[in-house]
């Protein structure tokens, strides 16, 4: 048997261990410590199975792999769904899943009457239909959504006891399929005063925000398929605007018209809402970017631990600038640090799943990890983001928003009786 | 040439791209429903007015279900008060935080009331826009609000806004102003 070399404090293992072969490492880890059991034919083993649905729904052992819901009742407010990251794996969101925040529910929106608008300072006005931009070359990407005010719960001044669900909830990914706004924007043509980009939606706020030319050009894309199917209502059927790795406000859902300006139109989410307050009272305007942030998944609060032995530590890692370069994760609150497996392929402006072989002692252990991305930009610590950005008077609720553009390290302390708590370390 | 100029030239250029063109054409006429972007200097702002007094009425009947009475607060946010920012989640209000007067304008237009966003006429509008910025002090009881004076509203909190990534920004927003 292969001797297992640890590579930092408090238990952690090498990566490449699990290249080298997943088995056989965690068949050295485990030994016999599970009691043998007698193998007999259950009830499904004996009758014939469950009727085959059009549309195919989780087993009902897994109810608990659900969104949770900030406004249950639709009351006069914003509606938020989070994704239960806790109990998944890999890196696509199922669409279900799919995190989804809607400001006045969520448009039920009838595609033989949706239009797209595209005006402004263009040689051409034109409106699309929904079958028109469906015959249009189309391009799909895998690319995050997230949430400006995701991780928020985190400027709190104490560590709030909330799952990964709740902490970082807001972020989801998807392969987005739709038709590149440069290629729209070439039928238009395009006054050169032509500065910003107004989206509008064509649910009841109408939610607007306004986006810079360059990004448009980029890679925007005006999305109508997410993970191969229409995209959900939540995520803004039957068009919404991909922006990859941009505030998740400005991927307008919904999507029924574009207006190019001049000037940005200062809407109610640039000019308020997404405008995060710093500690001498001036505000971040147009903050745009999703930076690099990752957090770990499995062990987390409510993924308790089931006494000392193997664990794979994993988790989820993101970066607005580009592809992920490097997860490192720590055991031992940040005293020493292992790299982590990050699996293929890693993509750009997408999630990437990382890795880690661990053998748990049974002991008290705090878990942490920190990403880097192609671009250069490290995971900031906690006390790097509170430096500048400073923290919350008070203890939000963990469905609040003190704040935003949280993209700090999340630590989890793994207590003796297999519990997870939050803490800042 | 860089991939960004080289792509700007060829949209540029008058000529009728060589792409599907599935597009139809579009009006001025056939957008005026849609045509609803304000901005900071006060282009989109439609004819029409209203004053404070005006807006009063419309208020107790459309607003106050949600805003409370005298826009203090309900179920959702108070529309007048400046408390001072302190802290990093301090609440926002349009007289502490809101840095355009013409986005008070635009987001009644587009999204309220909550219930029946779109139901209002444009003088119902510039007046609830005259109510708060009225009851918030930052206009006078008697003044008519309009595409004129509108944009001539400058809010306290106006300069204390900064891009997070200036390199990201195609130019200074309030630069027409």
């Amino acid at each position: 048997m292969r001797k297992m070399i640890p590579v930092a404090g408090n238990g952690l293992l090498d990566r490449r261990e699990f290249l080298r072969g997943g088995a056989a490492l965690a068949a050295a880890m485990t030994g016999y410590s599970v009691k043998a059991e007698t193998l007999g034919e259950q009830p499904w083993g004996k009758e014939p199975g469950m009727l085959v649905e059009p549309y195919g729904v989780p087993s009902r052992f897994e109810k608990a792999a659900v969104r949770t819901l900030s406004n249950p009742k639709g009351e006069p407010r914003t509606s938020h769904a989070r994704t239960p990251h806790h109990l998944l794996q890999g890196t696509a969101t199922p669409n279900g899943l799919h995190f989804t925040i809607s400001h006045a529910g969520n448009a039920d929106i009838d595609p033989a009457q949706h239009r797209l608008a595209i005006h402004g300072l263009v040689k051409r006005p034109l409106v699309f239909t929904v079958d028109a931009l469906n015959r249009y070359p189309l391009v799909s990407r895998f690319t995050f959504v997230e949430c400006g005010g995701n991780s928020a719960p985190l400027f709190s001044p104490e560590p709030i006891q909330a799952s990964v669900q709740a902490l970082h909830g807001l972020a989801s990914c998807a392969e987005w399929t739709g038709v590149p706004l440069a290629t729209l924007l070439e039928e238009t043509g395009i006054d050169p005063k032509a500065k910003w980009v107004v989206a509008e939606g064509a649910d009841s706020p109408h939610l607007s925000r306004s986006v810079p030319l360059t990004k448009i050009l980029d890679d925007a894309m005006v999305v109508l398929y997410q993970n191969g199917e229409r995209v959900m209502p939540g995520n803004g059927y039957p068009m919404r605007l991909l922006l990859p790795g941009w505030e998740g406000n400005m991927n307008v859902k919904w999507l029924r018209r574009l207006q190019l300006t001049e000037a940005p139109a200062m809407t109610y989410y640039e000019a308020r809402t997404y405008a995060p307050i710093l500690p001498d009272g001036k505000a971040y305007q147009f903050y745009f970017i999703q930076e690099v942030k990752s957090f770990i998944t499995r062990p987390s609060v409510g993924v308790e631990m089931k006494g000392p032995g193997f664990y794979e530590i994993s988790g989820i890692a993101y970066s607005g600038n580009g592809r992920i370069a490097r997860v490192m994760v720590s055991a031992d609150g940040g005293q020493t640090w292992a790299q982590a497996a990050l699996q293929e392929p890693v993509m750009s402006k997408s999630f990437t799943r990382f890795r880690l072989p661990w053998q748990w002692n049974g002991g008290p252990a705090v878990l942490q990890s920190r990403a880097w991305d192609e671009a250069g930009n490290a995971q900031p610590t906690r006390q790097q983001i509170v430096a500048v950005r400073g923290q919350a008077a008070r203890v939000p609720s963990p469905m609040g928003f003190p704040s935003q553009h949280y993209n700090g390290p999340t630590s989890w302390a793994i207590e003796a009786t297999g519990g997870v708590r939050h803490v800042y370390a | 040439m860089s991939t960004l100029s080289f792509l700007l030239a060829l949209i540029c250029s008058p000529a009728l791209a060589a792409g599907p063109n599935l597009g139809a054409p579009l009006s001025h006429a056939d957008l005026a429903a849609w045509d609803i972007h304000v901005l900071p200097d006060g282009s989109g702002l439609p004819s029409g007015s209203g004053t404070s007094a005006q807006g009063a009425a419309i208020y107790v009947q459309k607003c106050a279900h949600c805003h409370g009475e005298g826009a203090k607060g309900g179920v959702n946010a108070a529309l007048v008060g400046a408390p001072p920012i302190k802290s990093i989640d301090a609440v926002k209000t349009i007289a502490n935080f809101w840095p355009y007067s013409t986005t008070v304008f635009d987001f009644i237009r587009r999204s309220m009331p909550w219930q029946q966003p779109r139901s209002l006429s444009d003088n119902e509008v510039y007046a609830l826009t005259a109510y708060i910025l009225a009851q918030n002090k930052l206009i006078g009881e008697q003044e008519v609000m309009n595409a004129q004076t509108l944009p001539k509203v400058r809010m306290p909190n106006r300069d204390n806004f900064i891009p997070r990534f200036p390199d990201k920004m195609p130019g200074r927003p309030d630069r027409d102003l």
